[in-house]
């Protein structure tokens, strides 16, 4: 068992390759930083293999398998190991952050060949990629939150890789500073946590929870806290409005960190902590409106997007609803598989954008693109795929994952029938949006000057990650496939141990199989032709006629009614709402009350007040200085005299 | 033989040492500012020496010895001092040294 006995090796692959890049990559050729990136990156990925191939070999009993190397923090019964543990959930997240991460640094190596700060965008992609294992491998709550705060530490440094540029730089503070207030909630739950349990293990965490009642209070109150940290990190409503402005860092960063992995680790956590949701109803309703909510409310204002990236952003945040909204519903194994799908097409969407941007020589406006599908035929196809995926078109990856989420919404054990509601309609939106994109960037008459602008397809290391992306964007979401004949999801059975291994006693076992007095081809035919199948083809048809057949309409619309089209062209003017509401208070507070106030007049004040106090005594004071002898002597003699009638009057007093 | 009372002893040496602080502070003379220093030292000898007798004790001699030593070595840098100044100043009055003041 040479990995599981050393696990520690998948992190410090990355974490080598950062340091490396980091400190001397200045130096170095392009080639040199490259294989340094993508080698300890690819390493990583065989070393997950590997570690997968080892995983098949343990028994049921020594799942979770843990490693633990050193105790890093001891405060009286508080105690921190640094530990590591692999199990379904583990593997799954394993495979599709280190898969996903690799291909989008073969991609990089393209994308930013003609960037400055080569060696520093590469140090920073491999540092993203050691965090990111650490928070799916943690086997605490604690080196959780390290490799939590960590990822959002490479997402502000990489959103702000342009630091030049002022947009970019106070959208890396933006993200940050959102995310953090999340985390703030994050953090106080854990505390609640380790207040309630004792122990901030998983594995005691779960057994104390399975076996001892503790109050259902108490667990809503650690679920919601916990949730917020998700919020802030997977930009759910209301802290949602950073992700889009993140598209300022180059895409395949948006790609990698604000797509596929760390914008999801939100609902890996809420997996990862479903004993304490199970126990928690209130709280996983709370998840499933908020995803539901969200899955919709940034749908709509997709629709109307024009830059390609803030499209697919919206659209990254509305697929973390479904993501929330599976959990939320009690079926934390759709979460993660539309967690998994939604890594492969949301990267290979992101990638394709890229290179369309990249085709285009770094225009993002939709409106100034079009007819492109000739010249990048190899963007146009997988995005088209994608988009397929994304759009959930039966056969595709997405197709399997996002009604697993809303069969669940619909059917499952805790079934929501609004919900549902909302995220159908979502996909009826999702549909429209991401034909929109596709219509408008590669059909119809070129919008661009075609003399200016040479569009080219993107070289060999940008087109190979899109094409192997493309193929798991189709067959990602297969292992669902026997379910629609009735057969068993694989996906859900995998996963199965982590959800009812601590599942509360009431629910049922979580594989979902298909009912079994329908023939398969009857089976068939009602999965694959339901409400969610309906919805896409509506959202289709209406951006088929809205973009293809009269493109003249939605100009008029747009005018006709006007309200409604600015509402979500402004996004809802969140955005003016928090700076009216938090931002500018909070700015005139510090200005006022804590700069000139607290800072200036307090603290300023008393280190120059008693500045000034002893540069005015002084200067009284050395004329005590005269030089003349005699004066001197004068003050020796009345300090005599005046030490002497002390001690006389002292005397006295001690006399009498 | 009548023994002299300790307090004779502590007043000559209070008026020995109120002579000194006097003349140390009205004085413009180095050289008398320097005696005066001289006639306080020695003030506070005898009260030394007459308390030591008076208590039957050495403590009080001890300390004689000390402020005998400390006052010929300052007498060796003071004078020394005083050569410097009335080389300089080609006077002896203190009120010709303040140059060292705010």
């Amino acid at each position: 068992m040479p990995i599981l006995d050393h696990l520690w090796i998948i992190l410090a692959l990355p974490l080598a390759g950062a340091a490396i890049n980091g400190l001397f990559g200045k130096r170095w050729p392009q080639s040199a930083v490259n294989s340094v990136a993508v080698g300890s990156v690819t390493l990583a990925f065989l070393a997950v293999a590997e570690l997968v191939r080892e995983f098949a070999l343990l028994s049921p009993d020594q799942i979770p398998f843990i490693g633990s190397y050193f105790t890093w923090m001891v405060a009286g019964s508080f105690k921190v190991d640094f530990a590591l543990q692999v199990d379904q959930l583990t593997v799954v997240m394993l495979l599709t952050v280190s898969f996903v991460g690799m291909l989008i640094h073969i991609y990089s190596t393209g994308y930013m060949a003609h960037e400055g700060g080569y060696y520093r965008f590469f140090s920073y992609l491999n540092l993203f990629m050691f965090f990111m294992l650490t928070l799916v491998m943690a086997a605490n709550l604690i080196v959780m939150f390290v490799g939590w705060e960590g990822v959002g530490l490479c997402s502000y440094l990489l959103i702000g890789f342009w630091f030049l540029k002022k947009s970019a730089a106070d959208a890396g503070k933006k993200a940050f500073i959102v995310t953090r207030i999340g985390d703030f909630g994050f953090t106080v739950g854990v505390l609640l946590v380790f207040a309630t349990f004792g122990s901030i293990d998983f594995g005691t965490i779960f057994k104390a929870v399975a076996s001892n009642p503790i109050s259902e209070v108490t667990l809503t109150t650690i679920c919601i806290l916990l949730f917020t940290g998700a919020i802030g990190k997977s930009a759910q409503l209301p802290l949602y409005v950073w992700l889009p402005d993140a598209m300022e860092g180059p895409t395949p960063v948006s790609a990698l960190i604000h797509a596929a992995t760390m914008v999801t680790a939100g609902v890996y956590m809420v997996a990862r902590m479903n004993p304490l949701f199970s126990r928690a109803p209130i709280a996983m309703l709370v998840v499933a409106i908020v995803g539901a909510v969200t899955a919709f409310y940034s749908a709509t204002i997709g629709l109307v997007q024009t830059d390609i990236k803030k499209v697919l952003a919206y659209s990254t945040v509305s697929q973390l609803g479904y993501m929330f909204l599976g959990c939320g519903v009690g079926s934390y194994a759709a979460g993660i598989f539309h967690l998994m799908t939604h890594a492969f097409f949301k990267g290979l969407l992101f990638l394709a954008a890229g290179s369309v941007i990249h085709a285009m020589g770094g225009e993002q406006d939709m409106m100034k693109m079009g007819g492109l599908r000739a010249k990048i035929p190899v963007t146009f196809w997988t995005m088209l795929i994608a988009t397929l995926a994304i759009v959930g078109i039966p056969g595709f990856a997405g197709f399997f994952s996002k009604d697993a989420i809303l069969e669940a919404a619909q059917s499952g054990p805790h079934a929501n029938l609004p919900l549902w509601l909302l995220g159908t309609a979502g996909v009826a939106l999702t549909s429209f949006y991401m034909f929109r994109l596709a219509f408008l960037t590669f059909f119809g008459k070129p919008r661009y000057d075609e003399h200016k602008v040479h569009v080219h397809e993107s070289p060999k290391n940008m087109t190979i990650p899109l094409v192997i992306l493309a193929f798991f964007s189709i067959f990602g979401g297969w292992f669902a496939a026997p379910k629609l004949v009735g057969g068993i999801d694989y996906f859900e059975k995998f996963l199965a141990p982590v959800f009812s291994a601590y599942a509360p006693p009431m629910a049922e076992p979580a594989v979902l199989i298909g009912e079994p007095h329908v023939s398969p081809l009857m089976n068939l035919v009602r999965q694959t032709l339901g409400w969610p199948a309906l919805a896409a083809v509506l959202g289709f048809l209406a951006a088929w006629w809205l973009y293809i057949k009269s493109p003249e309409t939605p100009k008029r619309w747009a005018q006709s009614v006007r309200g409604l089209y600015l509402l979500l062209l402004n996004k809802y003017y969140v955005d003016e709402i928090y700076a009216a509401l938090i931002v500018r208070p909070l700015l005139w507070i510090s200005t006022n009350v804590l700069w000139h106030g607290v800072d200036e007049g307090v603290i300023d004040g008393v280190v120059n007040g008693s500045a000034r106090v002893a540069r005015a005594s002084g200067s009284q004071f050395r004329k005590l200085q005269s030089g003349n002898m005699r004066s001197y002597a004068a003050w020796v003699l009345i300090g005599a005299v005046g030490f002497t009638v002390l001690l006389i009057a002292l005397y006295v007093r001690v006399v009498h | 033989m009548s023994v002299i009372p300790v307090s004779w002893y502590l007043v000559l040496s209070a008026i020995l040492f109120g002579l000194g602080v006097v003349a140390f502070v009205f004085k413009r003379n180095v050289i008398t500012i320097f005696m005066s220093i001289e006639l306080m030292l020695n003030a506070v000898n005898l009260a030394f020496v007459a308390f030591a007798r008076a208590l039957n004790q050495l403590d009080g001699l001890v300390f004689v010895f000390f402020v005998i030593v400390v006052a010929a070595a300052e007498a060796a840098v003071g004078l020394a001092i005083v050569i410097m100044l009335a080389q300089n100043r080609q006077s002896l009055s203190v009120e010709r040294v303040n140059l060292l003041k705010f």
